[in-house]
């Protein structure tokens, strides 16, 4: 950890070391920053695991309330993510192929998600899909009920997941060439057939890694749910509520074996894709 | 729409023949009239619905009961101690992560040093985190049972639940910000500047603020838009740190929270509409700032071209 770390030598490149000045002090800088805000917090997880043991780990990771949480927060974080997936699509393909008034505003929209604190998000998407909201009023007479139920968890993880699909996808759809499409024309494809066989396979790596980061932020988010939700235990309560209310209780051993479950699963979810993407770049070369 | 296609004779100037009329065609590599538009209806319909709605509901919420009940909300104590404090926070980490980035950037592009994929992941990671756990892992630190806990209570020392553990949660869950704007930016651009500039003499100061900084205004500016948004709406890791003390550690996000399970909602989605104006002024910010950026970009790569070539 000091900051004299090796350069890189190179000597075949001309560019064998930095002559810059300040790369000691900045890579210093940076280093100790990471140590005290990243490294030693996130370790403190790993640690308080190791103190539980494996039996206390297990005991605390796996109570009824604490599996029925991470069955509603995949479910309704998968569910959330695959919407997007469609949508998402939907809304680059849209945003990128054709020209209508608003586009601007639309393409800006798109960003609210991010730009829109979770907890507004929250407060807002509550008032729209309770019973008596502007949207839940409108299916509350055929018996649905959105706010207060799985459904109204998987709207909030639809609604901050949205912008990380089409910002995958638009960039890659942006720098596709016209020409294949065309091929593919002069070949006889009609146009469904054309994005089904060649533009679908060209997006996939893309699409992965925006459904994938949308699910990873739905994994473990917190703000726009918890006010929808009505966080009842076993039925309408996610992880990372269920680690916010074993902190009020102060049960800080059975929220790091939560967590620490939540972060593995996250980690295997977002390799998997990372697999998945991997395969789907080299199918579509 | 279909597009109306001029024959090739007429592309060219050439006056059209007695068969070049004028035609009204599909292109092979376009949709249908109706395709595109139901395509673009139902991409619209959404958005506009899924993600313009809950926009235009925080603002009607806050303005149900008047524009008189909106101000006398807005003018209580207590929120605007909220919106003092979130502004202090922002204050504190936006500066702070702005430092990171620029030294994370340096260090990484300027200096190639090894091992840089590394801390470009460390950088990256508390994206990955859930905002819940980041406030967890901080407790763990400082909290009465943390690793730091009994050292602090001897020295009277007190972190959790005060407006530092606010600070510190704000600090890393918006640290990736401004650093993952600048890595691939700098990354870019090279290093030849810099070096012409210290061949030239200039100390390294002088080269980051006339050779450097002029290169990644925009994309620094990107960045810290992003990061002042997420530090000034960050609700979940605060959550957890702050201990919910009203009037004392509560930033506008919490207070919007303890307002709403007291059902009062003007005032809170009178303090909502404050953090959804912050959003809107973000996405319009962001939105200018892309076209500076890429527009810089363009240029970049396209000098970049000339002198390969």
């Amino acid at each position: 950890m000091t900051p004299a770390l090796p350069r890189r030598v190179a000597p075949s490149t001309p560019r064998v070391r930095s002559v810059l000045p300040g790369v000691r002090l900045t890579l210093g800088f940076t280093l100790a920053y990471l140590l005290f805000l990243v490294i030693i917090p996130l370790s403190t997880l790993f640690v308080r695991t190791a103190r539980l043991g494996w039996g206390g780990f297990l005991e605390a990771a796996t109570t009824p309330r604490a599996i029925a949480a991470y069955r509603l927060s995949v479910g309704a974080s998968v569910t959330a993510a695959l919407v997007n997936g469609v949508f998402g699509l939907l809304v680059a393909w849209v945003l990128t192929r054709y020209r209508f008034t608003g586009k601007s505003i639309a393409d800006a929209l798109v960003d609210l998600p991010f730009a829109l604190p979770t907890a507004v998000a929250g407060v807002a998407l509550t008032t729209l899909y309770s019973q008596n909201g502007l949207i839940g009023a409108l299916f509350a007479p055929h018996g649905i009920k959105i706010a207060f139920t799985p459904l109204g968890i998987t709207v909030a993880l639809t609604f901050i997941g949205l912008p990380f699909v089409v910002r995958s996808v638009q960039p890659v759809l942006e720098t596709l060439p016209k020409e294949i499409e065309e091929v593919a024309a002069t070949l006889g494809a009609d146009r469904w057939q054309t994005f089904r066989r060649v533009i679908l396979p060209a997006l996939a790596p893309a699409l992965v890694a925006g459904v994938s980061l949308s699910f990873a932020r739905a994994i473990g988010e917190y703000g726009s749910v918890v006010f929808i939700s009505g966080n009842m235990p076993g039925r309408t309560e996610i992880a990372p509520l269920l680690i916010m209310s074993k902190l009020e209780q102060y049960d800080y051993s059975g929220a790091t074996a939560i967590a620490v479950v939540m972060l593995l699963l996250s980690a295997v979810i977002l390799i998997s894709a990372g697999l998945l993407q991997r395969r789907a770049a080299k199918r579509a070369v | 729409m279909s597009t109306t296609i001029a024959p090739p004779a007429a592309r060219h100037g050439i006056p059209p023949g007695p068969r070049a009329k004028r035609h009204t065609v599909t292109t092979a590599t376009g949709e249908s009239a109706t395709a595109r538009w139901i395509l673009i209806g139902t991409a619209l319909a959404y958005l506009f619905l899924f993600l313009g709605l809950p926009l235009f509901v925080v603002f009607e919420e806050a303005l149900k009961k008047g524009v008189g009940a909106y101000f006398t909300a807005l003018r209580d104590p207590e929120l605007l101690h909220a919106l003092r404090l979130t502004l202090l926070v922002a204050g504190i980490a936006v500066p702070l992560n702005v430092m990171f980035g620029l030294a994370a950037a340096w260090a990484i592009t300027k200096g190639r040093v090894r091992g840089h994929a590394l801390l470009v992941a460390l950088a990256d990671l508390p994206l990955a985190v859930s905002p819940v756990i980041a406030g967890l892992t901080f407790m763990l630190l400082f909290g009465m049972q943390g690793w730091f806990g009994p050292w602090l209570k001897a020295h009277d020392i007190q972190i959790a639940f005060t407006v530092t553990a606010v600070v510190l949660a704000t600090i890393f869950v918006t640290l990736p910000f401004v650093a993952r704007e600048l890595i691939p930016l700098m990354e870019e651009q090279g290093v030849t500047e810099e070096e012409a500039a210290v061949t030239l003499g200039a100390s390294g100061w002088q080269i980051f603020r006339r050779v450097t900084l002029p290169n990644i205004r925009w994309g620094l500016l990107y960045g810290v838009v992003l990061c002042n948004a997420r530090a000034m709406g960050e609700f979940g890791a605060v959550s957890v740190v702050s201990g919910r003390i009203r009037g004392q550690t509560t930033t506008l996000p919490l207070h919007i929270e303890i307002l709403y399970n007291e059902y009062d909602f003007t005032a809170a989605f009178a303090a909502s509409s404050l953090l959804a104006m912050l959003a809107v002024v973000t996405l319009a910010a962001k939105h200018l700032l892309e076209r500076s950026h890429h527009a810089a970009r363009a240029r970049l790569i396209q000098e970049q071209q000339e002198r390969q070539s």
